[in-house]
């Protein structure tokens, strides 16, 4: 079985959003709530590089390790998920994750956040997959027609690369050695505590 | 005037830039045609860029800009979510364990050594004297009420998977968590009320003085037989208000901020408010459990003090033999005794 994770090559990423749009797009995210997001450091400044970060789907992930109701699991594929369900909103996973991932669409009404939402890597839920309740919840589930995130797919500088994480890392490698540098794989050693060797 | 010494106060910046400027423009002359595809400052904006290990030293967590609206997504990187993760499930359900079930086994050893705190039947005077009116019976019970309710969906925060997850099943756990958090965050709004009511009716009673030291130093009349003079509150009660008013104060503030969550805070700030308040939720509901059981199981005749209001004057005579004077004296309406030294016990 693959490990999903997801690599942003940092050198590559033009902040043109398209994965942010794309995602919001596909799997009709309700407004108020960006499950992808793009970060831009050192901005306007030398070195200025853009990161495309959404949830990371983590080794031995913090939000499903604080969860009060245990309401994530872990798929075959290494893929975080968590079932709307069960989730109480209590926003202890949004203080939990490194990356900023779980978000909550409402603030306030004194902490009522209502059920919580995040990247689902493509993946849907816990419903049977490509069900409608499945899609109301969730999206789309790319993963289950064997498609890879759509984020990824539609990359127009191929900066955010999806899949197993030892091919994706060999991709990121490739490129390192060919081109001369890297500014590295961000957020792998917070995400699955380890880094891309090169 | 002003005018003038703002026109100073340019002269005296463009002065002090113009060598600068100067030597750069002088330097930037000099320098020899750069090689293909270098920038004359000598960085290499593709290869030279800022990277993890490089932000990190800079701040404990990796912040940039971002273009959408909601601010807390400009934090890339927070690694501190990994340290609360370790506190939350590394550590609390430990901590809390123990401190609660630690209290509970001191209070049994206490009972299986000391017994029921007991006033004999022929001291009872039949006579009743008022101790808590029905406001401060209100509140208390009000506050009580609260905190049982917010204690245990609190601690269903920490424990419930642990322990009644696995009974019931996620879906029936899941629902029931839903609503031990709204009754958590709900009731939370009567708690703080009903401790701010009892620090402005308590207060003037609970000031420590000489007679607290005295009491302490007897025991309190839990080791030995003899009972130390007190007011209206002893120094064990004494210790009681102002657990209530302190505790209770440091979860209403950090509780507010988790009501409204990241108004003041940001997301380690939101962090630190969790850890303070399970960590004092906890040592709280020991303290709580200690009171309860004083007031209950423990001794004889203390419930009626918050039950009915009234105790017998010969309890309230032997436990606030101060008290008991100093309403008598103040209400010549109110019930008297004669006044002979209270027996010993």
């Amino acid at each position: 079985m693959a490990r999903m994770k997801f690599l942003c090559d940092a050198d590559r990423c033009i902040e043109c959003n398209a994965c942010v749009t794309a995602c919001k797009n596909e799997h009709e995210v309700p407004w108020g709530i960006n499950r992808r997001r793009v970060v831009t450091l050192n901005d306007g400044k030398p070195g200025e590089r853009s990161v495309s970060m959404a949830c990371m789907h983590c080794t031995d992930a913090p939000c499903a390790a604080v969860c009060p109701v245990n309401c994530f699991y872990t798929t075959a594929d290494g893929v975080v998920l968590h079932s709307k369900d069960i989730c109480i909103g209590c926003g202890y996973c949004f203080y939990a994750c490194p990356f900023g991932a779980p978000q909550y669409p409402r603030v306030g009404n004194f902490g009522s956040r209502g059920k919580m939402d995040k990247c689902t890597y493509c993946s849907g839920g816990p419903e049977p997959d490509l069900s409608t309740a499945e899609y109301e919840k969730y999206g789309s589930n790319r993963l289950a027609e064997g498609k890879l995130p759509l984020c990824a797919e539609m990359c127009s500088t191929k900066a955010l690369l999806a899949g197993d994480g030892e091919m994706i890392a060999e991709i990121y490698k490739q490129r390192v050695l060919k081109r001369g540098y890297g500014s590295g794989a961000w957020g792998w050693k917070t995400a699955y505590r380890e880094t891309v060797a090169i | 005037m002003q005018r003038v010494a703002t026109l100073l106060g340019a002269l005296l910046v463009m002065a002090a830039l113009w060598p600068a400027s100067g030597l750069d423009m002088s330097a930037r002359a000099q320098s020899p045609i750069q090689a293909d595809g270098q920038n004359p400052m000598g960085a290499r904006p593709t290869a030279d860029s800022v990277n993890e290990e490089f932000l990190f030293k800079q701040s404990p967590k990796i912040t940039g800009r971002i273009s959408i609206p909601d601010g807390k997504a400009a934090n890339l990187i927070q690694p501190q979510g990994r340290q609360y993760q370790m506190f939350r499930e590394g550590w609390l359900p430990w901590i809390g364990a123990l401190v609660i079930l630690g209290m509970l086994a001191a209070l049994a050893a206490f009972f299986l050594y000391r017994g029921r705190i007991l006033t004999d039947h022929s001291q009872e005077s039949g006579k009743k004297i008022l101790r808590f009116n029905a406001f401060e019976r209100f509140t208390h019970w009000m506050t009580a009420v609260c905190f049982i309710i917010l204690s245990l969906s609190g601690l269903n925060y920490i424990f419930g998977k642990r322990l009644l997850m696995p009974l019931i099943g996620p879906d029936a756990f899941g629902a029931l968590a839903q609503w031990a958090k709204y009754s958590h965050v709900y009731l939370a709004w009567p708690f703080m009320l009903g401790v701010i009511f009892m620090v402005v009716v308590w207060v003037r009673d609970n000031i420590p003085n000489r007679i607290d030291w005295e009491w302490i130093k007897a025991g309190g009349g839990f080791i030995g037989s003899k009972h130390p003079h007190a007011g209206r509150f002893n120094a064990g009660q004494k210790g009681v208000f102002w657990m209530v008013a302190g505790f209770g104060a440091a979860m209403g503030a950090t509780g507010l901020m988790m009501l409204f969550p990241f108004a003041v805070f940001d997301v380690n700030g939101m962090q630190v408010m969790q850890v303070i308040h399970s960590l004092i939720g906890v040592v709280f509901i020991a303290g709580i459990l200690a009171h309860i059981y004083i007031g209950t199981l423990g001794m004889k005749g203390a419930y009626d003090a918050m039950g009915s209001g009234k105790v017998d004057l010969a309890w309230a005579r032997t436990h606030h033999d101060l008290w008991v004077e100093q309403e008598q004296a103040r209400t010549a309406s109110g019930p008297q005794v004669a006044s002979h030294p209270a027996p010993a016990e």
